[in-house]
């Protein structure tokens, strides 16, 4: 693949005006935002400052109030669109890691595959295995979620996404659930990913994976995109009076 | 005293109880079995359709099943089985011919169906909603994600009311006497009534009466054994179970 040819022309996610309103409640205020292929962008900010509806946004799990959601120039949130393969083509990780308790690791990776992809139980299985391999867990293919630590369950959610073999993974807060200790390794795996080319836009509240992997750090509050630039510029010379208070308070 | 023992032989006559077993056992318990269980099956089959239908985003989708629900949970069994055994042959509809247990089943299954189907919503609706969200992000549709993800959690975190709903119907299915079972087709509780009314004695009911807490007995057990342990976990606990999609 050319990415970086493809980058330059179509952006691979494009948010235009994007709204949401929970009844009164304005979650979203017109976001616009562009994300090459191959970017990673980590969206930092306040709780409650409309950091994940925007992600949840990205596959329509919020249907936008308006504005439009573009993938590789397609919007959407248009109503031609089959929005069952757009979200198999969008790979997201939940902050509650959202495994199916009942089925095995491989299970969970390989159901999506079968069901939506229509792929035999071998090919399925051979492509789970190499994405649980890619997390690190490739001798836990038979172990329930139970069975597992939350940072492995943390990885095999991320397994069952990648397997989809997404244009773009969406994160949300997917350490924020997790003890000090197993939060390295989830963060390990998106650090891999990252240097692999992956597309990522990255809700977290982990400021140093942040300043180390991200190509862009967004700052949301009330609803708005306040602030964007490189982690350095970010993290080093924030020039709003919003994003050096966050950063104060959180840093 | 001699009025307690004669209430001892009314109830307690070993000749009579020995008499009537072996019936009980070749031709009650079977009928017995085949129309609670039979019952029981339809419900499930028939409850699961209806409570997926019923947690349809649409109203319109829903009110069947709602419509269902309320209708067969709000009427007496014994009417409904009157209606179904009854009703249905006498209105032309005699998908069973003349076999009254296949009508008997059904009018059960109807109220199995009812029950089966609350019991379901509930257990489906009672799982966390991001199982809904991880499956509809990896492509599936809604449907798919119901069937492949939601409903064997539900179902599983249900398995005590359903137990329960079971042992209400085997109880229920006596009151199918009021088709008129004839020899070969009496269920135990009509061989009971039957040795009771021939014998003037009430052995016969208590020889049934057996029968039922064979089955009835034996599965509360199996109940409170299945609500202690999803309320304590497996006997050899998991023990990391760090989030709320975890907890069954």
């Amino acid at each position: 693949m050319n990415a970086t040819d493809t980058a330059d022309a179509v952006p691979r996610v494009a948010l235009k005006g994007l709204s949401k309103t929970f009844g009164h409640f304005d979650v979203l205020t017109g976001i616009d935002l562009e994300i090459r292929a191959g970017e990673v962008v980590c969206v930092i900010g306040p709780s409650g400052s409309g950091k994940s509806t925007m992600l949840r946004c990205v596959n329509l799990l919020e249907v936008p109030t308006s504005g439009s959601v573009e993938i590789d120039g397609i919007d959407i949130t248009g109503r031609k669109v089959d929005i069952n393969t757009v979200r198999s083509r969008v790979g997201m990780v939940f902050q509650q890691f959202n495994l199916f308790p009942h089925m095995t690791a491989l299970r969970n990776v390989t159901l999506a595959l079968r069901r939506v992809r229509g792929m035999s139980k071998e090919d399925a299985g051979e492509v789970a295995r190499k994405s649980l391999a890619q997390v690190g867990l490739a001798d836990k293919a038979g172990s329930r979620p139970a069975q597992l630590s939350g940072g492995q369950q943390q990885r095999v959610a991320i397994a069952r996404a990648l397997a989809m073999d997404p244009e773009v993974m969406l994160f949300d807060e997917v350490t924020s659930a997790l003890d000090p200790e197993l939060i390295k390794g989830v963060l390990r795996v998106m650090t891999d990913l990252a240097e692999a080319g992956m597309t990522m836009m990255v809700v977290t509240h982990e400021m140093g994976f942040a300043r180390e992997v991200a190509d862009r750090v967004i700052f949301m509050d009330a609803g708005a995109i306040v602030e964007a630039g490189s982690p350095s510029e970010m993290f080093d010379h924030p020039r709003t009076e919003r994003l050096q208070n966050y950063l104060a308070e959180v840093l | 005293m001699d009025r307690l023992e004669r209430l001892g032989d009314l109830l307690f006559n070993v000749e009579i109880i020995v008499d009537t077993l072996p019936v009980l056992f070749t031709e009650g318990l079977l009928i017995t079995l085949i129309i609670s269980v039979g019952g029981m099956l339809i419900g499930l089959v028939a409850g699961t359709v209806l409570a997926m239908i019923g947690v349809s985003q649409r109203w319109w989708v829903r009110l069947p099943s709602r419509i269902f629900v309320d209708l067969f949970r709000g009427l007496p069994a014994i009417l409904v089985i009157f209606l179904v055994g009854f009703g249905l042959p006498a209105a032309g509809f005699r998908p069973f011919g003349r076999e009254v247990i296949a009508y008997a089943t059904l009018a059960l299954g109807i109220i199995a169906t009812a029950y089966v189907t609350e019991i379901l919503r509930a257990g489906i609706q009672s799982v966390d909603k991001g199982q809904m969200e991880a499956a509809r992000s990896l492509g599936m549709s809604r449907l798919e994600a119901l069937w492949l993800v939601v409903v064997p959690q539900g179902f599983r975190r249900v398995l005590p009311p359903l137990t329960n709903e079971f042992i209400a119907l085997t109880k229920d299915s006596s009151l199918v006497f009021i088709l008129g079972l004839t020899l070969g087709e009496r269920d135990l509780f009509r061989i009971g009534q039957q040795t009771a009314t021939q014998t003037g004695n009430m052995s016969g009911l208590i020889a049934a009466g057996l029968f039922y807490l064979a089955i009835t007995i034996p599965l509360t057990r199996i109940v409170n054994y299945m609500d202690t342990r999803m309320r304590e976990g497996r006997p050899v606990a998991a023990k990391e179970l760090p989030t709320t999609a975890e907890v069954s």
